[in-house]
Parts: structure tokens; sequence; C-alpha cells
């Protein structure tokens, strides 16, 4: 699989405060994503995942190190609008990224601002819109919509520039249940269907279930990767970096230890229930 | 027990007369109880902020009474703003409404304007600072050079410091992380067990209501859907869920192995209760 995005002995520090010290938010991280892969980066506050996803679209720059996306190094000032192009962000805050008073105009913003010829722009929009399950919306005015879909307006507007990649930082956050799933539902089908690759940056162990790859950022390093399944099941390490494991595998790990033989890695309510079931059965 | 706020008939209802009518609370009746920690529930639109902000008179009813110990808040408009230091509000994000020089100054706010000074003021600004975990030498640092947590904290502990009866938190730890969530949520639960103050707390997350409310109130598009123990709600998970709401994932578990044949309570909602019912299950089959 080509590589998306390349991170080599990546470091970041934020200035000091007056008389501080300079805070170092990243502290030497190497990363290869794939293209066409879903990646959830976990980590508490302050573990470094949100700079790193920062770098990702040159938003921040290596203070040490490189970032490169899809080879190109977000250091050199002449490509930083190509990167920017192939690397789209998604913010926390529905209402601080809408920036037009209809819906379709929102869209349209970022493809105008490349110099995408009218008749063009007109149909990124539409598609960016279907895309994401918000066509019939098209002429609304945004701040009538709820958060859920407020974050699909800033995703379609991602989508219009056509870039391979999409980042998204804590963009669930915010949302209540449905807005959640309704945006996670779009992402996971923006991958499968469009081979985009997406980078979610969440704080909801359960929205990196269906993952291919979770990293666990702890203190500015990479602290933990693999799929789903190999990371929920270090239940200590876990809860030692100020996380929590899905209550399935919490479940799963106390009835190891009360003697009962079930696998730690059923993952899903499901498989969850299959698990115990098949355990309790055989007793 | 007795009811500190008693909730009859409320109905709100926005744009009157205008194509945007539409009343977010309608007909509402419930009580809340001295001393209960009660959580509502219900997702967005089901009209949560529109009903707690009637119950310090920042709204008022289009019909229907507020009661607050027996009295209704709008019999004297002009003493709403007693209503306001008794029941505190806090809302979501409140870290936005930090605006003091330093940490001290924005947590004296409420009670000066309540008429506290001298030695009692001082108390019930640090008193309230220890109580969501503001060390003494943050005090005098400025709000905007916290983090994101303890700017949050300094803005529960402005209306804790007021001494409200009743404590209203609206998503208290929207955007935290686990830890940072777990954190506050205990800070919350220490101070209600110490002052017996009647807390109401508004979450999108069954999981957090589960773990820390005496009773729930479930809310759906303007109606009281359901009131309980958080054991008698979740009992009726297939309608929570049809109603849009999330369940606890170990209650989801748990309808997942009564399904399978497994003879489990469903209602559980912890995963030390699971547990335990699992461990009953195997020792009561081991017996046969």
């Amino acid at each position: 699989m080509p590589t998306m995005i390349e991170t080599s002995s990546l470091r970041f520090a934020y200035p000091a405060d007056e008389g501080g010290q300079p805070v170092f938010a990243l502290r030497g991280v190497d990363l290869k994503i794939e293209k066409g892969s879903f990646v959830v980066v976990l980590g508490h506050n302050g573990s470094g995942k949100s700079t790193l996803a920062k770098t990702f679209n040159a938003v921040l720059l290596p203070a040490g190190g490189k970032v490169y996306v899809e080879g190109m190094d977000t250091l050199d000032e002449s490509l930083l609008l190509a990167i920017r192009q192939r690397v789209g962000m998604v913010f926390q805050n529905p209402d601080n990224q809408i920036v037009a008073n209809v819906v379709e105009e929102d869209v349209a913003f970022a493809p105008e601002n490349l110099g995408v010829p009218s008749e063009e722009i007109r149909q990124r929009v539409d598609n960016a819109l279907k895309a994401v399950d918000m066509y019939e919306f098209v002429t609304h005015a945004p701040h009538l919509l709820s958060g859920g879909q407020k974050q699909r307006i800033a995703i379609a507007g991602v989508i219009a520039m056509e870039p391979d990649c999409i980042v998204l930082d804590e963009a669930t956050a915010m949302l209540d249940p449905i807005g959640r799933q309704e945006v996670l539902s779009t992402i996971h089908r923006l991958n499968r269907e469009k081979g985009i690759t997406v980078i979610l940056i969440t704080h909801h162990m359960n929205e990196a279930e269906d993952a291919d790859r979770v990293i666990v950022m702890d203190d500015g390093k990479v602290a933990m990767d693999g799929t789903p399944k190999e990371v929920f099941t270090q239940v200590d390490h876990l809860r030692a970096m100020g996380l929590t494991a899905p209550d399935t595998v919490d479940l799963l790990d106390r009835l190891r230890k009360d003697g009962l033989d079930v696998p730690l890695d059923a993952l899903t309510v499901e498989e969850c229930a299959d698990a115990i079931t098949r355990a309790v059965a055989g007793n | 027990m007795e009811p500190i706020l008693q909730i009859k008939n409320l109905t709100h209802t926005y744009g009157v007369g205008t194509p945007f009518q539409r009343s977010a609370v309608e007909d509402m009746t419930f009580d809340v109880y001295q001393g209960e920690f009660l959580g509502i529930i219900g997702h967005t639109g089901s009209g949560k902020s529109t009903l707690i902000q009637h119950l310090n008179g920042l709204l008022k009813p289009t019909s229907g009474q507020v009661l607050l110990s027996g009295k209704d808040i709008w019999a004297e408009p002009k003493k709403i703003r007693d209503v306001r230091f008794r029941v505190g509000l806090v809302f979501q994000y409140p870290e936005y409404q930090l605006f003091e020089e330093t940490v001290y100054k924005d947590i004296a706010f409420g009670p000066i304007n309540m008429g506290k000074t001298g030695e009692e003021l001082d108390r019930c600004i640090r008193e309230s600072a220890r109580l969501v975990g503001i060390r003494d030498d943050q005090l005098e640092k400025s709000p905007f050079e916290l983090s994101g947590g303890q700017k949050r904290r300094v803005a529960l502990a402005g209306v804790l410091a007021m001494e409200p009866e009743v404590l209203i938190l609206d998503e208290p730890t929207a955007g935290l992380d686990p830890a940072g969530r777990e954190n506050l949520m205990a800070n919350i639960r220490d101070f209600h067990r110490n002052r017996h103050t009647t807390v109401i707390l508004v979450s999108h997350s069954m999981d957090e209501i589960a773990q820390n409310v005496d009773r729930i109130l479930v809310l759906k598009s303007a109606h009281v859907l359901m009131s309980g123990t958080p054991a008698e709600v979740f009992a009726r998970a297939d309608e929570l869920m049809t109603a849009g709401l999330d369940v606890p994932q170990v209650t989801r578990i748990a309808m997942a192995l009564k399904a399978r044949g497994l003879d489990i309570n469903p209602a559980v909602y912890t995963v030390d209760a699971l547990e335990q019912e699992l461990l009953a299950l195997r020792k009561g089959g081991a017996a046969c």
C-alpha cells in the first residue's frame, strides 16, 4: 500500500509562557499511515494527539524531524497549498468552521479558493453534499441545522476539495449520540466507497471498534499501535495511561480473573455476548 | 422526602405567532426532591436546555408553574434574582464565561453579587475552589492561563461559591477525556454527599448518568417519557433505543445475553453487577 502520511522523529513544542518552559507536545513520533486506511488516534488531554493531527496538513510545522504528505515535505513552503488540498481537516466545534450563510456557499468555499471553474464547483458541491447525505439542505441556512448536520456540512466542505485524506480532530466531541453516529457512518462510507484515508482523533473508545488501526498517544509519543483488538485487550496498559478499555473487554477481563474461559478480544457487544454464552454453556 | 422543586404543567413555546412556533417543553409535571441526585437525559431537541432554564427563572413559562420550596418563583418577579442564587446553573462549556483577572476574582463574582463580604466571602471562595480541585497557588493566576479542564473547574467553583440549594449542571463533562470526566464527576459526587445539595445532571451520556444519579428523568420531544431509578429505566432499554437514546454498553451486553437464552436481568448497567449476575449463574448452573 502506498503511504499517505509519514512522520520521522517528529517533534513539536509550544512556545513558553513568560518565564516558563516550552511545552513539548511531540517528542519523537515515527508513523507511516497507509493510503485508504481508517486510523483512530486516542489519548488523554495533553497526550499530543491534536498537535499530531495539526502537523498532518501543515497547520503546525515540525520543530524537529519531518512530516511527509504523499512524499511532500510540509516544511517546504512552496508545497503548502498542494498539501492542504490533499489533507482536509474537520475540527471540534461545528460553529467555528462554517463561513457562509447558505449551505451550498459554505461547501463551495474551498473549491472557489482553489480557482476551480464555476460549472465544476456546482458539480463538486452537489456531489459532496450527496456524499454526506445532506443534499436536501443545499439552500438551507447552516445555523438552523443540528450539530451532527453542521459537522457533515464541514466534512462536505473538505470533500469538495477532493482530498485524499480527512483528519477529524475530536470532530464528534460536541455531538449527541445521534449526531456522532451520523458523522461516523458518513466517514466510514467515504473511506469504504471513495478510498479516502481517514484519521480520527477522539476520546471515545467505541469509535475505534471498526477502525483498521488504533494509535494511542501518551506524553508526546506513540504508546500503542495496532488493530483495535490488539490495543484494547491491554487493559492494564490503557488504564495506566488514563484511558479505559471498552466495557466489553473490562467485563471479559474480570470474568477471566474469576476463572471463566472467555477470550479477551471480543470487542463488540455481539461478540462479547457470544463468547460469554459459549463459556457459560461449557460449564 | 420533601420536593424542593415542583414543576407543574410547564409549557414553553418559542416564536409564538411566527411560522417557527414550536413548543420545546409541553405540559411537563414532575418533582425534584430535597437532596437527591437527579439525571436528565434526552437527545438534542428533546427540551432539556429549555426545561432547566426555567428552574432558575432564566426563562418564564408560557404556561404552568415552577415552585421552589412550595412557592411559585414568578410570584414576585422582582425577587427572581434570589431564585438564581438559590438554584445555581452551570451552562455547557462554562469556561467561555470566565472574564476576571484572577481565578480568585472570577469565583468571587457570584457571592459578591449576593452581598457576601469579608471572611465569609473568602471562606466560600476557597472552599469551593478546593471542592473542584483548584490549588491555593492557582487562585492568583489568570484563568486564561489554565488548561481547558481547569478553566471548567473554575467556572464550576464560581457557581458552588454561591452555595446554592439546587445545583444544575448542563453537560459538565462534554469534551473532557475519560480521566478528566471521572475526576470532575468525583468532585460533584463529593459535593453532593458532603453538602446534601440537590444536584440535577443533564447529560447525553447514559453511562455517566447510570453511574452517578439516584433517579433518571428521560425526555422525548418536549415530554417526560420515563422517570425512575436507573434499574427501572434501563429495564425499558428497548423503549429508550426507540427514542433514539443510547443505553449503557453493559445493558446492551445483558440484553444480548438474554436474547441468547441466558437468565440475566437485562436491567443491570454496571460491569460489576453484570459480573455478579454471571458468577451467580455459573454457580447455579454447576449445582444443577
